[in-house]
This record gives C-alpha cells, structure tokens and sequence, in this order.
C-alpha cells in the first residue's frame, strides 16, 4: 500500500496539479488576449476598444464566455452529430496538450521528453483534423469550403515551417526544447538565422488562420468558413483553441528563435527577473505583432497564399536548410552531441 | 516508474484532463442553455435562401494535388529530423548523402513547377 502511495499516487497528484498550473493561466491568457485583440486594434484606428464592462472593459472576456455559455447548442439536421461535436473539442484539446512539453524556465517543464519539437510538430499537424471535420459534419457550403481552403493552407505552410525547424536543429543538435533554449545562451538564433525567423513567423500567421491569411474565415465571402453552423459553447471552443495556438506559436517563436526563458544580456538588472517571466514578456510581444499585423494587412487572395506558401517560402526554406548545414559542417560548428 | 514513463504519463494525463474540460463545458452549456429547436433553425445557413441541396458534391482537384504534394514534403521533413540531429557524427558524408537526396527531390518540385501544379488562377 505504501508503495502504491510513494509510486503512483503522489507523482500522479502533483502531475494534475502541475497541470492545473499550465492550463488556467493560459485560458485566462486566452481570455485577455481577446480583449487585447479589440483593445490594441481599437488603438490602431482610434477608437477606445471595449470599455464598458469592468474598469477599462477587463471583465469583458468573461461577459462574452458567460453570453456564448448560456446560448442554444444548434445542431444542424442534415449534420453528422457526433463528429460535429468531437471538432470543436479536438481543436481544443490539441491546443492545449501541446503545452505539456513547452520549457517555462530551467527544468520547469511537464513532460522533458526529448522528442519535444517532434511532438510539437506532431500536434500542430493534427490541428488540421478539427477544421477538415467541423467543416464535414456540418454538412453546409460554406462550412465545406472553408475547411477545404483552411487544410490546404495549413498543410502547405506546416511543409515550410518543418524545414524552419530543420534549421534551428541544425544549430543543436537535440529535439529536446530546453537544451534549445540552452543552445542560445551565447547569442539567440534569429541573428544568424534571420530570414528563417521571418519565415517561421509568416507562416505561424497562416498556421493559425491569422490576418492576411485569414481566408478559411473570410466573413465578407463565405462568411465564417468551417465555424458558420457552430454557436453557444462549441462555438467557443473553436475560438478557445485558436486563440491558444496563436499563444502557443508565439511559445514556439520564442523557444526556437528568441532564447526562451534566457534575458537578452546576462548581466546585473536583467538576471534578476526571473525565467517565466522574460518568457511571457517575449511571448506578448510576438503576440503584439500578431494583432499589429491584423489591423495593418489586407487580405491575401487563395492564389497570392499558395504561391507565398510553394513558389516562395519552400525553396527559400529547402536552400536555407542545405546552406546552414554546409556551412556548419565546413567550418567544424556542428554540435556533436552525445546521445 | 521507469524513466519512460515518467516522460510521457503527464502528457496522457493531460489528454485526458483537456478531453475532461472540453466535455465539461459543452455538457454543462448544453443543461444550463435553453434548448428550443426549430426546423428552420436547423437548416444549413445558406444567405437566408431554403438550402438547394447538401455539402456533399464534388470539389476541385487541386486540393487533392495539394494534400499529394504535403505528403512528399512532409515526409522529407520527417527524414531530415534524425540527419539534422546526427549531422555532427556523419559530418561531410552525411551531408553529401542527404544533397544527393535533396537533390532528387527538387528535380521533381521543379518538373511540379514546370507542369502547373502549383497554378491557382
């Protein structure tokens, strides 16, 4: 019995409450990234944003979760029932388990498998499982074409984002995501491998169906794609999960390129401020630009995105992976690792 | 618990914590929510017309192509996983062998190209 305790018990229990740790932050970062969204593009075009729920609107979020909470589930009758419920909590769930191998600081991570980016890289290709089978169940037009649009564009930047990856790992020499951060203790990659960061970003845009690639969304032609026959709660889980993977891709930019928990200069005022901290100031930032570029960009057309995606960001990736390579293997750079 | 287990039982834990929430909220939703269906309510939303018929037709061939032309990519992706890491060990051999690998892969992105498979007019 003592066993059962010291072995399975007590690790489980602190695994769940580790977990708790990871998850409600982050809806609450979800729930204020929303009314961030409105508040910085209310900025951008000067206008106040949302301003009348709470002070300076902050219990805005939580008005709008409470509305979508306590409106009718429609179920459309020529749709697959179950499947049209299982998507929304798909795209949900994966948004969330990605989370169990992000680094927060030195050895403060969930799962420190050494797989990590793989796994990553893995969760965010399933992404695509929850839009393909929302836009199926629903057994709607602009439901179907939406999702058609939205798996082609994510598979076709997922292909430019996986060389992206290649290059960093090239630098490491390890898939495990802190001893990447580790890696870029002397100098952070997006210096050396600037036009790789400029791409990984572009592409995180069109991963999570962001501005200029909203298109899977376009309100003004089909109206909201793959999401149009969803309403009350399911609804909500969609836009939970989106706005998750936009913080998660942001996690991403920060571990692969801008140094992760690190400070930018390793000297007096700046290592006083602890990891997690510096690695949410990072993480807002990318985010920042997220919202900036939505309030800046027009729309791109289905064609200019799938020329971007294959003529541009493939072969740019594909020479860029070939080049780092070359060049670390001929000056003798490659790290050699142990394992 | 072995090493292996401890690595990734908090990641089954946490699937099975995320479906948990998930369900929660949509069951919860559900019971709180006043549920009054109607058959216009239920139709598939098409402009305010009657819908003409269901989503189920044909649609353009160029998805297809598309999703055949991730599959070859991605799946070089997967391959330059285990190079990228192992690079330090293989050193010039190993980066020569994934060039000439590279190399037949990109004759193909090009006849691709050349063919109009990436075209969306």
């Amino acid at each position: 019995m003592a066993d059962f305790w010291n072995f399975y018990a007590w690790p489980t229990i602190i695994i769940v409450l580790q977990i708790v740790a990871i998850v409600v932050p982050l809806l609450v970062a979800v729930a204020y990234l929303t009314l961030a969204e409105r508040k910085v593009i209310g900025a951008i075009q000067l206008r106040k944003g949302p301003n009348v729920v709470g002070w300076f609107g902050l219990l805005q979020p939580f008005a709008d979760g409470l509305k979508l909470f306590l409106k009718e589930t429609v179920v459309p009758s020529g749709a697959n029932r179950g499947v049209f419920i299982i998507a929304p909590m798909a795209t949900f769930v994966l948004s969330l388990v990605a989370w169990a191998v992000i680094p927060f600081d030195a050895g403060m991570v969930l799962a420190d498998i050494n797989v990590g980016v793989l796994y990553l890289f893995a969760i965010s290709s399933l992404g695509v499982y929850g839009i393909v089978m929302a836009g199926w169940a629903s057994n709607s037009r602009y439901a179907f074409l939406g999702a058609l649009r939205s798996a082609a564009q994510m598979v076709s930047y997922e292909v430019s984002i996986g060389f992206v990856i290649i290059t960093v790992l090239l630098c490491v020499g390890s898939l495990n995501l802190s001893e990447i951060v580790l890696a870029q203790q002397g100098m952070w990659f997006f210096i050396p491998l600037l036009p790789m960061f400029v791409v990984f970003f572009i592409s995180g845009l069109a991963e999570t169906n962001r501005s200029p690639f909203d298109l899977p969304e376009g309100e003004s032609e089909i109206v909201a794609g793959y999401m149009v026959e969803y309403s009350s709660m399911v609804f909500a889980l969609f836009f939970l999960g989106e706005y998750a993977n936009m913080i998660l891709m942001s996690a991403m930019t920060c571990v692969l390129f801008l140094g992760g928990w690190l400070p930018p200069f390793d000297i007096a005022p700046f290592n006083w401020i602890p990891g997690p901290i510096w690695f949410a100031l990072k993480i807002a930032a990318v985010l920042f630009l997220f919202l900036w570029v939505r309030a800046t960009m027009p729309r791109y057309r289905y064609d200019q995105l799938m020329r971007l995606g294959w003529k541009v960001f493939l072969p740019l990736s594909l020479i860029w992976v070939v080049l780092t390579a070359g060049v670390l293997v001929a000056t003798g750079w490659i790290p050699v690792t142990s394992r | 618990m072995d090493a292996m287990l401890r690595e990734y039982l908090p990641i089954l834990i946490f699937l099975g914590l995320a479906i948990g929430i998930a369900s929660v909220m949509v069951a919860a939703s559900y019971f709180a929510a006043a549920q009054r269906p109607d058959s216009e309510k239920l139709s598939a939303y098409e402009c305010g017309f009657e819908p003409f018929s269901d989503a189920r037709h044909k649609f353009d061939v160029r998805f297809y192509l598309v999703a055949i032309l991730f599959i070859i990519f991605d799946l070089e992706v997967a391959f330059l996983f285990p190079w990228a890491v192992t690079l330090g060990h293989t050193g010039l051999f190993g980066f020569w062998s994934m060039v000439a690998f590279l190399g037949v892969l990109t004759i193909g992105f090009i006849y691709e190209w050349k063919k109009g498979a990436l075209e969306w007019e």
